[in-house]
């Protein structure tokens, strides 16, 4: 580090814990406001910076390095995915760029199972009906959902938020767990989840769980062909990043009754547009990608994106960063 | 049929006995009808809606068993309608708040409910209600309807969620201690609970405090008792003015454990933070209750039980029930 204080540029209104870490040691420049930078402002700003504190709604691509210039040396993204930030430009740049991963995994646990149960149990349907007049006196066959007592789920991608969903399905009698990925993993053994392959996952599960990174390779992962493989009463929820799934097909899937339901609290965009045909179905229940919304949550990643940024500056290790 | 011997001579005397009539009062699902038709005559009101009370007076005379669901109140005047050979009322549901217990017991009349079924499937929605109100799943949904999402942003509908908070469970039976098992492993600091006395099996999950404690110190606070005279309208405006201000009221037991007047005012001026409620009194609310515009308030039509799985499981083993006492 030298003499003068490292610039660093943050792209929006964020908890003051990372700030506060940052303030002493740098002169920050930020985009005081809840809605994101516009891409030419960013472009504007960023110049000159030495360490970059974004979101991500930022996209971080080629332009954006090459406007920051040589004495960029680190970025911290104030999120677990990173699916926003070219990280072969950064490699190439030799930019380490930091995340936020455990101290978001409980909200996001969290939020995956609340929003399993409203999906699977048609909770969004029944309050509305409550709403608009359509509550009866009670009536043994109506609004009937699917219980997870006796189900099996399954997780695709058993990483820390998949797992910490797994510990909290548990206990509502799942029978089976299973699980796909790369490559078996230890903390499995804990709830005694079976690693099988993807077909076998779909064909077999009554709850389907989105919990995987987005990469290049799984882009549109949940498409037609995985929905056809599904079963029939399956719910499918996804709280990892709308790139997974295509959503043409899954709107397909629910109006032709292949699977029961879907719960989403990303989508590709967000947010979707207005005339999008998976917001008129009510077997699907459409989140603003609120998963880590905890004032917890949220003060830890500004926390953790600040200790990124400034543990490198200083020369140290960054406490998270992406390999 | 009996046979008999009289010296050389067999003697078959054939007994007619008077068949036994079931009458069930909705369309409850036909595993349970065929249990129940094998063995004796059944008459069922086939509709969706509830059977009206004169129907019911008309319907029940002479049968032996009654298969009725929490919507239909069953009292003396249904009991004496049916007359003396009536041995048994089974109720499709877990509580049995809808029947007269002590006049049945009275008559020598059995009462039978499905206890343990629903409750797995009660706690389920327990912990769903928690989770949309703690998380604002409700507000996000209107967002989007509303257009108001328009990206991702750090401050926006952040809810409490449960890390490090404090649980509390009114009433520790099946129902409370399902939601106790389920609410562990989302990392809440304590789970408190009040009952009549201390429960055996609560030692290794949950911490026996006076009602009050109870309710001043509880984050989510969950109503699961039966209803008695103690508990109707037991959770007034005292009781929820010691709640914190930040607190969620969950009811998953009857509606008139809570009255609903102090409540709408409790949400109303901020006593408390957020409701979520399973059941109220009356269901269905009528059009223009309070509560149905509070936007603190999350109610759903009394889902307790809503899967298909449970509800066969429920009306099956309520006609097992109807077979048990008439055997």
């Amino acid at each position: 580090m030298s003499n003068r204080r490292p610039k660093v540029y943050v792209t929006r209104r964020v908890p003051p814990d990372g700030l506060e870490i940052l303030r002493p040691h740098c002169e920050i420049t930020q985009w005081d406001s809840e809605k994101p930078v516009p891409r030419a402002e960013l472009i504007r700003q960023i110049a000159g910076k030495d360490a970059l504190f974004c979101l991500l709604t930022d996209k971080i691509d080629g332009e954006v390095l090459n406007a920051a210039g040589p004495q960029l040396k680190c970025i911290g993204t104030m999120s677990v995915g990173y699916d926003h930030i070219d990280m072969t430009e950064c490699r190439e740049r030799n930019i380490p760029v930091g995340f936020t991963p455990d101290v978001l995994t409980n909200a996001t646990a969290e939020l995956t199972v609340g929003l399993l149960l409203a999906t699977s149990r048609r909770l969004i349907e029944a309050s509305q009906s409550v709403r608009e007049g359509g509550w009866g006196t009670w009536d043994p066959c109506w609004m009937l959902g699917h219980g997870l007592d006796g189900s099996t789920v399954g997780v695709v991608g058993l990483g820390r938020i998949g797992m910490a969903v797994a510990r909290r399905l548990a206990p509502f009698g799942v029978k089976r767990f299973l699980y796909s990925g790369h490559s078996p993993k230890n903390e499995a053994n804990e709830i005694g989840a079976e690693f099988v392959d993807f077909d076998d996952l779909l064909s077999n599960s009554d709850f389907v769980l989105g919990c995987c990174a987005l990469t290049k390779e799984n882009q549109g992962l949940f498409d037609k062909d995985a929905f056809s493989k599904m079963k029939s009463n399956a719910i499918f929820v996804n709280t990892s990043r709308g790139g997974l799934v295509n959503q043409t097909d899954l709107y397909q899937a629910l109006v032709n009754h292949q699977i029961a339901a879907a719960g989403l609290d990303v989508t590709s965009p967000e947010p979707l547009p207005t005339d999008s045909p998976l917001l008129t179905l009510k077997n699907c229940v459409i989140l603003p990608h609120i998963g880590s919304a905890t004032e917890m949550a949220r003060g830890a990643m500004s926390a953790l994106t600040g200790r990124n940024i400034l543990s490198f500056l200083r020369g140290e290790e960054m406490p998270c960063r992406i390999k | 049929m009996r046979v008999l011997s009289l010296g050389s001579y067999r003697v078959v005397e054939i007994v007619t006995m008077p068949e036994n009539r079931v009458y069930i009062t909705r369309q409850v699902g036909n595993e349970a009808i065929a249990l129940l038709k094998q063995k004796y005559k059944v008459e069922i009101w086939d509709s969706e809606e509830p059977i009206p009370k004169e129907t019911l007076l008309t319907a029940v005379g002479g049968i032996s068993a009654l298969f009725c669901t929490v919507s239909d109140i069953i009292d003396a005047g249904i009991l004496e309608a049916a007359g003396p050979q009536l041995k048994v009322v089974a109720t499709m549901s877990a509580g049995w708040d809808n029947v007269d217990v002590a006049e049945c017991r009275r008559r020598g009349i059995e009462v039978c409910k499905t206890p343990d079924i629903a409750a797995d499937a009660a706690a389920d929605i327990a912990v769903a209600l928690i989770l949309m109100t703690s998380r604002n799943i409700v507000q996000g949904i209107d967002a989007i309807r509303q257009n108001l999402f328009h990206c991702w942003k750090p401050f926006w509908l952040c809810g409490s969620g449960l890390i490090n908070k404090t649980i509390g469970i009114l009433g520790f039976g099946r129902v409370g201690f399902g939601i106790a098992r389920r609410i562990k492993p989302f990392g809440v600091e304590r789970i408190l609970y009040n009952d009549l006395e201390e429960i055996e099996y609560a030692e290794n999950c949950a911490q026996y405090v006076s009602l009050d404690t109870l309710f001043s110190s509880s984050d989510i606070l969950c109503i699961c008792c039966g209803v008695n005279s103690l508990t109707k309208g037991m959770v007034n405006s005292k009781l929820l003015q010691r709640m914190k201000r930040t607190s969620i009221l969950i009811n998953t037991s009857r509606g008139v454990v809570v009255n609903h007047d102090d409540l709408a005012e409790a949400l109303s001026d901020g006593t408390i933070a957020a409701a979520g409620l399973d059941v109220t009194d009356p269901e269905p609310l009528p059009v223009g209750h309070p509560l149905l515009t509070q936007p603190k308030c999350v109610i759903l039509p009394h889902m307790g039980t809503n899967t298909a799985e449970t509800r066969v499981a429920m009306s099956v083993n309520t006609a097992k029930n109807i077979l048990a006492v008439l055997n």
